[in-house]
């Protein structure tokens, strides 16, 4: 089963990725190839098997409730594109 | 030192191309700090004034952390990662920070965005991936050891295809603070070194319990050079069958016949009959788990707080150039499969599938290990390929970390130790213990490593 160019478009914009009509069609291809690998696992038998998330056995790790020194905001600024005064500078969300 | 090695990396980098940034004034300054400590007859450890390479995926307080991306190609990170600080603390010199590939999802080193590295045995091939740059500087002498990350074989597989020694440590034994993230629940911080001796001495400096690390797990670390006694008798080993894969060339599996056969004879009980019936079911699973956590990892490349970032109208076209322009073929391939495998209509089949499965490869070493001390297996199915050979086809890419990433998957410490040559290209030995036992395979590593001494070859460069 080969992925369909409008499926690669639809993984693409839930990712927020722009991909150019080259990469869509090499994505097909590829993906459909590696998905195909992957039908393997569907005859392994995992009725009754609790998934992993992680292979430790630390749950829920919870720092204390403690007030820590912040990073002045000129330096959590010194990457940023776009900024205005203290802030981060983005485009509009609502339009 | 860090003068010699300074020269050392400009006489050979322009050929093997292992480092994307030289620290040398940083290197040089640090050195001279550490000269007067030591003079002053200061607490100086193993590691002071001793050069290393990092990894471009740790960050650096002041010094560029790429990725190997375009995407962070001019981003100064504001703080160390716990691994550099350790370093730091331990009066190390940085040299600088080592290639590799992009958001270190590859295996050659070729997907880094800024240049390839090639392998110092033999340019035209390799060096492994994703941590190529650190194995390729240590073996080419560049510097005297590095700090690699290893999510599916990012430290084993180069190491091996380099013929140094290369440790991934248990999953929460070194502190992930700072490493810039991938796939959370598999990425680990480890050294790569010349020889069994100095991967303890690292170990010693970056090993322990973090609070800034959530997955950091508080263990009392021992002193792993303590480890380092040449004696396996009576350590039962075993070999499992599944890890010979199809293919394998001869002359990789006979060496590690011989290798094998070499620690037998140093006294330990080897059963050569082991099954491990889910070692195929690795790949899938690694390649659902990994790039799931990585399309979650990798939202956070917008364009807005740093990194590269494209500039148009609106919010939603700004976002999606700014990733379409930053990430290369490789990265985006593994944010679409994650994507995919975590979207709606999918998820239990691939990723709730994986993690069933995941757990499975667990028990199962599990029960492998009320037996055996450790397990042994090739590092690679084979030795290091040509540049080029593999871009193309991302599954034949994939499959030559089928050694390493059931290791990962179930959060176990493994060593690459350097076993002899296949025609003049080196191939690694495998040696996997069960959690927090990395005093049993440094021990069996050292073992090995006096009674061969491969480690003392090096390339010709």
């Amino acid at each position: 089963m080969k992925l369909s160019r409008k499926e690669v478009r639809h993984i693409a914009r839930l990712a927020r990725l722009g991909l150019t009509e080259a990469e869509v069609a090499n994505l097909r291809e590829q993906l459909s190839d590696i998905l195909e690998n992957f039908e393997m696992l569907q005859r392994v038998v995992t009725d009754d098997v609790p998934p992993t998330a992680q292979s430790i056995d630390l749950q829920n790790v919870m720092r204390n409730d403690e007030v820590d020194p912040s990073r002045p905001p000129t330096e959590i600024l010194a990457n940023a594109p776009r900024r205005e005064g203290d802030c981060f500078r983005v485009r509009a969300v609502l339009e | 030192m860090t003068r010699a090695y300074l020269e050392r990396i400009s006489r050979v980098e322009p050929e093997v191309r292992a480092i994307i940034t030289v620290t040398d004034e940083l290197a040089l300054k640090r050195a001279q700090k550490a000269d007067k400590l030591i003079a002053s007859g200061g607490d100086a450890g193993p590691l002071i004034g001793i050069p290393v390479l990092i990894k471009d995926v740790m960050c650096t307080k002041g010094v560029r952390t790429t990725c190997g991306s375009k995407m962070l190609e001019n981003f100064v990170p504001i703080y160390d990662a716990t691994v550099v600080e350790k370093l730091n603390d331990s009066g190390a010199v940085l040299l600088g920070k080592a290639n590799m590939d992009e958001f270190a999802m590859g295996s050659s080193t070729e997907n880094s965005s800024l240049f390839p590295t090639h392998n110092p045995w033999d340019l035209s091939r390799v060096p492994g991936g994703s941590s190529g740059g650190s194995a390729a500087a240590v073996a080419a002498g560049e510097t005297v050891y590095a700090l690699g990350s290893d999510t599916g074989g990012s430290i084993r597989q180069p190491a091996g295809f380099c013929s140094v020694v290369g440790l991934k440590p248990t999953y929460g034994l070194v502190s992930r603070y700072g490493l810039v993230a991938f796939a959370s629940s598999l990425d680990q911080i480890g050294p790569l070194t010349q020889d069994v001796i100095d991967c303890a001495l690292v170990m010693n400096a970056i090993a322990g319990y973090d609070r800034r690390d959530a997955t950091s797990v508080p263990y009392d670390t021992p002193d792993y050079t303590r480890s380092l006694v040449a004696d396996i008798k009576g350590l039962r080993l075993g070999i499992p069958r599944e890890y010979f894969v199809v293919g394998m060339p001869a002359g990789v599996a006979r060496a590690m016949k011989t290798a094998i056969s070499k620690l037998e004879e140093l006294g330990a009980e080897v059963d050569w009959e082991v099954s491990l019936p889910h070692t195929p079911c690795a790949l899938a699973v690694y390649y659902i788990i990994a790039p799931s956590e990585a399309s979650a990892n990798l939202a956070r490349y917008d364009g807005v707080k740093y990194g590269f970032s494209y500039q148009a109208e609106s919010m939603w076209e700004a976002m999606e150039k700014t990733r379409e322009s930053g990430f290369g073929a490789e990265v985006k391939r593994r944010i679409m499969l994650g994507t995919y495998a975590l979207s709606a209509g999918y998820y239990d089949a691939y990723y709730l599938k994986a993690q069933k499965v995941r757990t499975l490869i667990r028990r199962e070493f599990g029960r492998a290990f009320e037996k055996y001390d450790a397990l042994i297996t090739p590092t690679s199915p084979t030795v290091p390929f040509k540049v080029g050979e593999k871009v193309d086809d991302p599954l034949q890419m994939y499959s030559s970390d089928v050694c390493t990433m059931p290791v990962n998957i179930a959060g176990l410490p493994a060593i690459s130790i350097p076993a002899g040559f296949v025609d003049g290209l080196p191939v690694g030995l495998q040696i996997i213990g069960k959690p927090f036992s990395e005093e049993t395979i440094l021990k069996i590593a050292y073992a090995y490593e006096q009674a061969t001494g491969w480690h003392k070859r090096k390339p010709n460069i």
